[in-house]
Order: C-alpha cells, then structure tokens, then sequence
C-alpha cells in the first residue's frame, strides 16, 4: 500500500479540565505494526489512547489515520474509518446478548467494509457458545473475548488496547495474546497496545514507546524489547 | 435513562389528537388520519429533541422546567389560536354485548391498541438494528460512540418514537373525548405515576403497573364514582412506593433471582 503510515500523530496537547494531561506527543505506526505504549502510572497512556479514538478532542496537535486528518472529529468518525478501540474495563454492555454486542461493532469500519464473524467465533469459540447470553453475567476474561471480537468484527485497520491483560488470568492473557499475533498474520491489521505487564509487552511488541509526563521520552526499536529494557521504563 | 424529564408528553398526545380530528373533519377517514397524527407527532418530537431536549441530557430538573415551559406555551397557544374546543368527531359506531352490558366496538380498539403498541416497541428495540443501538447507547454512551454509533441520531430518533406513541394515543383517544388545548395534562399525572411505581424495566414494570392502577381505579370508579377513584389510585400509588421503592419492576425481578 501507501508509504503513509497507518497512524500519525504530532504534538498532540489535551487537558482533563485545565489540567494538562499530554504534551505533545508525537508518534508513527506503519501498517501490520503491532506496537506497545508503555509507562508509569499516570503518564497520559490511556489519555493518549483516548484521543486517538475520539473520546476526548485534542487542545492542539494533528492526528493522522490512513491518511485522514482526525483532530476534533466524533468519536464515531474515528470508528467508521476503521479503528477498533478496546477500552481499559472492557466495557461491554451488560444487558445486552454476546451476539447484540457484536452487532454494535460491525459498525466499525463502515457499511461498506467485510464483517468478520466467522473468523472472531474460529478465534473466541467461547464467543459462539455464549451468544445469546448476557454479556454482563460472564467472566472478566470473557468479558475480554468480547471486547476484542467486538472491535475485530468490522475488519478494523487499526486496533487500539488499553491494557488488555488486567485482571484476567494468565492462560487467557496469553490465548488472547496469540490470538492478536494471528489477527496480525491473516489480516494485517496495525496494533498498539497500552499495557502495564511485562510478560505482555515482551509476548507481543516489537517495537515500544515509552512515555513519561505526557511526552514520548523513548523508544525502543525493533528487536531490542527485552525484559531488561522494558523493565527500566515500568512502575518500580 | 436519557437522563431527561418530559413534561410537554402530554402536548404530543394533543397534537395526535387535534391532527387525527382535523383530518377528519377535512374528509379524510379515521384511521388514514389517525395515522396522520401518529406520524405528525414523531416529527414534532424530533424537532422538539434537536432544538430544546438535547441540550438537557442528564440534567433531569432543568429538563424538567424547559419542558414544562414548552407545555404551557404550547396549551396556550393553541387556546389563542384554535380556541377553547375542537368541535368531536363523535366515537365509531358499533357496539357488542357482555352479559347484560353493552360496550361500544371502539373500546375494543383501544384495547388491542394499546397491546399493539407494546407489541411494536418490543419489536423496534429487542429486534431491529436501531433497537441494538439504542440500547446500548442507553448502556453507555461513550463506549457505543467509540463503535461508530451516531449517539445524536439515535437520541433524536428514540425521542421522536416517544413522541409519536404519545401521538398514537392521542390518534386513538381522539374520536372518544372532547378536544381542549390542556387534554394532555389529563393523562400526564397518570402517565407519570404509572412510570415511577413501574420502575426501570418497561415490559416488566411500566405495563403490569398500568394495568394493576388501571383496575384499581376503575373499580372505585365504578363503586364510589370519578373523584374517589382518582383519590384511591394516588392512596395506591404511595403505598407501593413506600413498600416497593423499585417499583414493579425491581419486585418481579428480585423474585426472578
């Protein structure tokens, strides 16, 4: 495709109230990318995240998406472009099926663009099994599943997880992070991820922004994600 | 769940009304009209949400004035401008018998259409795409947002499916009463406190609650006539919330768990 990466952001500022939460964040991830945003507690991750999906508009700065020019959209243009944004809390909806769950996500990408369900209920067969039930009554885990499944249904281009590995156990963090390698491998989709756990990051990131203060203070390249070098930048 | 308290409901029950009358009074057949005043109301609805109610989400009481005002603009203006009555189009004919008491056909109607409309909410919202995303938007808006669901749209739209059954009500009451500007507000106190013993869920709470008032109200009617009735309903509707404070809803699904 296109050189112009899949996502593009420069000098991004955004306030909670009249507090400044980042400034200027600059940042690129090219296409089949899968990406970690890493940092302490309280750096701006999940702020950052939620600007790139709309949920909070910028105070300044350019955010770029397949080539679009997304600052001060609704979060909903960002959806139909193609980015599927699994939230920190997986925030499903409670009162509504599994299958309705995933109906509001084919939203993503457009009308135009291919629903996938076949391929989430070949990757969440719990998904399948559970369809008619109420996504409230199941496990964080599952819960999980369904977030994921919920934004992968509309074939998004970009994906964006806010620590997907929280409070869910450790087998089903790593089914999930084999589960995101291969939605990568068949379907090209981009990746960044916010997360906090080491054993995630290194599973899955091949290349980590880390974040300090509301700014990119690091990055560590392709190839050099190790446990040493990661371990420097988290929560001690 | 929109976070907003709709006084002026009553004034699309009479705008139902007073389109479905005046239709008819220019020719047209009843249910053609009535189908009129159900659309014109649905309209009139999402008019009302995108100009006045969107800027009120989540802000009952301020909502709760705002409405109210637009109420009583509406009742007078239409007082100055059509007049204190609207000359009736007189209840269908027809009539069927019930052991030794005769009933009038239309009530009929009225009863399977009340049941129909039940019947096409439940549709609209448990089986329809819009239905989906209304209800999560009701859920969580946010989150709904962030999946590509135009919140505003469907705000406006479920506001105005809102609107229009009120309409209907009135399309269907039209041919029973006698027109007047303030008719809504004879069925908002109703309407209201049928909604607060309720409680949360509609299918469980608003319609059992309707037809438990309902029937208290018309035995004591018929016992002790209008005014005790509507003493002993409101007796009623206190003792339920003092006993029930989640309404009829919350009870019957407490005793589901």
């Amino acid at each position: 495709m296109s050189t112009e990466p899949v996502l593009s952001v420069s000098g991004l500022w955004a306030n909670y109230g009249a507090t400044p939460i980042l400034q200027g964040v600059n940042m690129n991830v090219a296409k089949g990318e899968i990406v970690g945003l890493i940092g302490r507690n309280g750096v701006g991750k999940t702020t950052t995240l939620r600007c790139l999906i709309g949920l909070l508009s910028a105070k300044s700065g350019a955010i770029r998406v397949l080539g679009h020019d997304m600052a001060g959209q609704p979060s909903d243009a960002f959806a139909r472009l193609g980015i599927g944004y699994i939230p920190q809390g997986r925030e499903v909806f409670p009162r509504m099926t599994v299958a309705e769950n995933l109906a509001v996500g084919e939203l993503i990408g457009g009308p135009a663009g291919k629903k996938l369900y076949d391929f989430v209920y070949q990757y969440f067969p719990r998904l399948k099994e559970r369809s008619q039930q109420l996504a409230g009554t199941m496990s964080g885990g599952e819960q999980q599943q369904l977030a994921i499944g919920r934004a992968l249904i509309g074939n998004p281009s970009l994906m964006l997880l806010d620590e997907p590995s929280e409070g869910i156990q450790p087998s089903i963090v790593q089914m999930i992070c084999e589960v995101l390698k291969s939605i990568r491998r068949e379907l090209g989709t981009t990746i960044l991820l916010v997360e906090q756990n080491l054993d995630t990051i290194l599973a899955i990131s091949e290349r980590c922004y880390v974040m300090e203060k509301g700014r990119i203070v690091n990055e560590i390249e392709k190839g050099m994600v190790t446990a040493n070098s990661v371990r420097s930048h988290l929560s001690i | 769940m929109m976070g907003v308290i709709n006084m002026a409901h009553g004034e699309f029950i009479m705008c139902g009304a007073y389109v479905t009358v005046g239709l008819v009074h220019g020719g047209l057949p009843l249910p053609l009209a009535q189908l009129c005043g159900v659309i014109a109301a649905g309209l009139v609805g999402v008019l009302v949400e995108m100009t006045i109610v969107r800027r009120f989400y989540k802000r009952p009481l301020d909502s709760l004035l705002a409405t109210w005002g637009l109420s009583l603009v509406v009742t007078q203006g239409m007082l100055i401008l059509v007049g204190s009555s609207l000359a009736g189009i007189g209840t269908p004919e027809g009539s069927f018998k019930v052991g030794e008491y005769s009933f009038s056909t239309y009530r009929l109607v009225l009863f399977g259409g009340a049941i129909a409309a039940l019947a096409v909410i439940y549709f609209i919202f448990m089986r329809t795409r819009f239905g989906v995303h209304a209800r999560a938007t009701m859920q969580n808006p946010q989150m709904a947002q962030a999946l590509g669901v135009k919140v505003g749209r469907v705000y406006a739209i479920s506001f105005g499916i809102g609107a229009a059954l009120a309409g209907f009500c009135g399309a269907l009451y039209a041919p029973t009463m006698t027109l007047i500007p303030t008719m809504g507000a004879t069925f908002i106190v109703e309407s209201f406190v049928t909604v607060v013993v309720g409680g949360a869920n509609v299918l469980l709470g608003t319609a059992p609650a309707g037809a438990l008032l309902a029937i208290i109200r018309t035995s004591l009617n018929a016992w002790e006539g209008q005014i005790i009735g509507q003493i002993g309903m409101l007796i009623a509707v206190i003792l339920i919330i003092r006993i029930l404070p989640e309404g009829v809803s919350g009870f019957l699904t407490r005793r589901q768990r």
